[in-house]
């Protein structure tokens, strides 16, 4: 019995060598692997974002329009990219290049309108005075506390780090998707896959993103 | 290889399941969108829209990335050790709570990093 079968029949015997134990290529491994690691980092982020919004008087400043219409749509191109990817990796894997082809330039589409929405919607708020370390002046009387405790300016630093790191994550992975689509033919099925599992996990940490940082700061007027 | 083969057939015949899970995805969304402006308890709204992320995250690891479709042995080498540590860093929190009532809290002027702005 060859070295395949027998580990087909005995999960235990995927570990004597001469085959792929998680049966995927050691890319796709590394890739997962990767994400392992990045969702820690954003975990260790939005957690540390969590407890310093938990030990401050902290402000809600967003409002319907454009903050919450902004980053609606940003979510909605972002799950869309991921369904688009989703085709890709399919028509990948049926041989068909040209339309993977079109489905990642599609999906690059996306993942463009999403980084230039959001640097718009970062340049509503910087506008409105908002800075890493500081907060609008208007900010600080409306959102103080009922004791008259001054909101936290550490809302701005939390803000731009965790949104700047995802849009980066964003705009690197159009690069990679680029690079994807330009080299279709040559490359392996699994290749593509695997800058798909990327993609995903972008728009995955983004699903983390904007409840926690979007939704939990509207401003309803509770002040 | 039986799960190859059933990888092939996944991805080529269900565009109609991964549709069904963007749909699900954006609906997911909407109602976290409407529970926004829904008056509720903080820690009560924090944790519908927690449950309702980890529900989306779930969907996209699943379907998108496919990964319910790999072998158990890459799911259980992947997912238990990322769960532990995230669950890990929550350890922080009842410090954050007490640093609440500890914190120096400014109330006459605004705090001295606000004003060199550039």
């Amino acid at each position: 019995m060859s070295t395949e079968a027998r580990a087909a029949r005995f999960p235990a015997a995927d570990w004597d060598g001469g085959v792929l134990p998680y049966r995927v290529g050691h890319r796709k491994l590394g890739m997962w692997l990767f994400i392992v690691s990045d969702s820690l980092t954003f975990s260790a982020l939005l957690i540390g974002y969590s407890y310093l919004r938990a030990s401050n008087v902290w402000p809600t400043p967003f409002p319907f329009y454009p903050s919450i219409v902004f980053s609606s749509v940003m979510t909605f191109c972002l799950l869309s990219s991921s369904l688009t990817m989703v085709f890709g990796v399919s028509a990948s894997s049926r041989g068909d290049h040209a339309a993977a082809r079109k489905w990642i330039l599609a999906t690059i589409f996306f993942g463009l309108a999403f980084v230039g929405l959001h640097l718009i919607e970062w340049k509503h708020l910087i506008d409105e005075g908002m800075r890493p370390f500081s907060l609008p002046a208007e900010w600080l009387t409306r959102y103080a506390a009922p004791d008259g405790t001054l909101p936290s300016p550490l809302f701005g630093a939390t803000f731009f780090t965790i949104t700047g790191l995802h849009m980066f994550h964003v705009f690197t992975g159009t690069i990679y998707l680029a690079v994807v689509a330009a080299r279709v033919r040559k490359l392996k099925h699994e290749d593509v896959e695997i800058s798909g599992l990327y993609w995903h996990f972008v728009d995955l940490v983004w699903m983390f993103v904007f409840p926690l940082i979007y939704i939990m700061s509207v401003d309803v007027g509770a002040h | 290889m039986s799960a190859h083969a059933e990888e092939h057939e996944h991805f080529a015949g269900s565009n109609k399941l991964f549709i069904s899970i963007w749909v699900w995805l954006i609906v997911l969304t909407l109602i976290e969108i409407f529970l926004a402006y829904k008056p509720m308890p903080l820690h009560f709204m924090l944790t519908i829209l927690l449950g309702l992320s980890i529900i989306k995250a779930a969907l996209i690891v699943a379907y998108f990335m496919h990964l319910k479709f790999e072998r158990l042995s890459l799911i259980l080498t992947i997912v238990p050790m990322l769960v532990v540590c995230i669950c890990l860093l929550f350890a922080f929190f009842p410090d954050s709570f007490r640093s609440l009532g500890l914190r120096y809290q400014f109330k006459e002027a605004p705090p001295p990093a606000a004003e060199p702005s550039h």
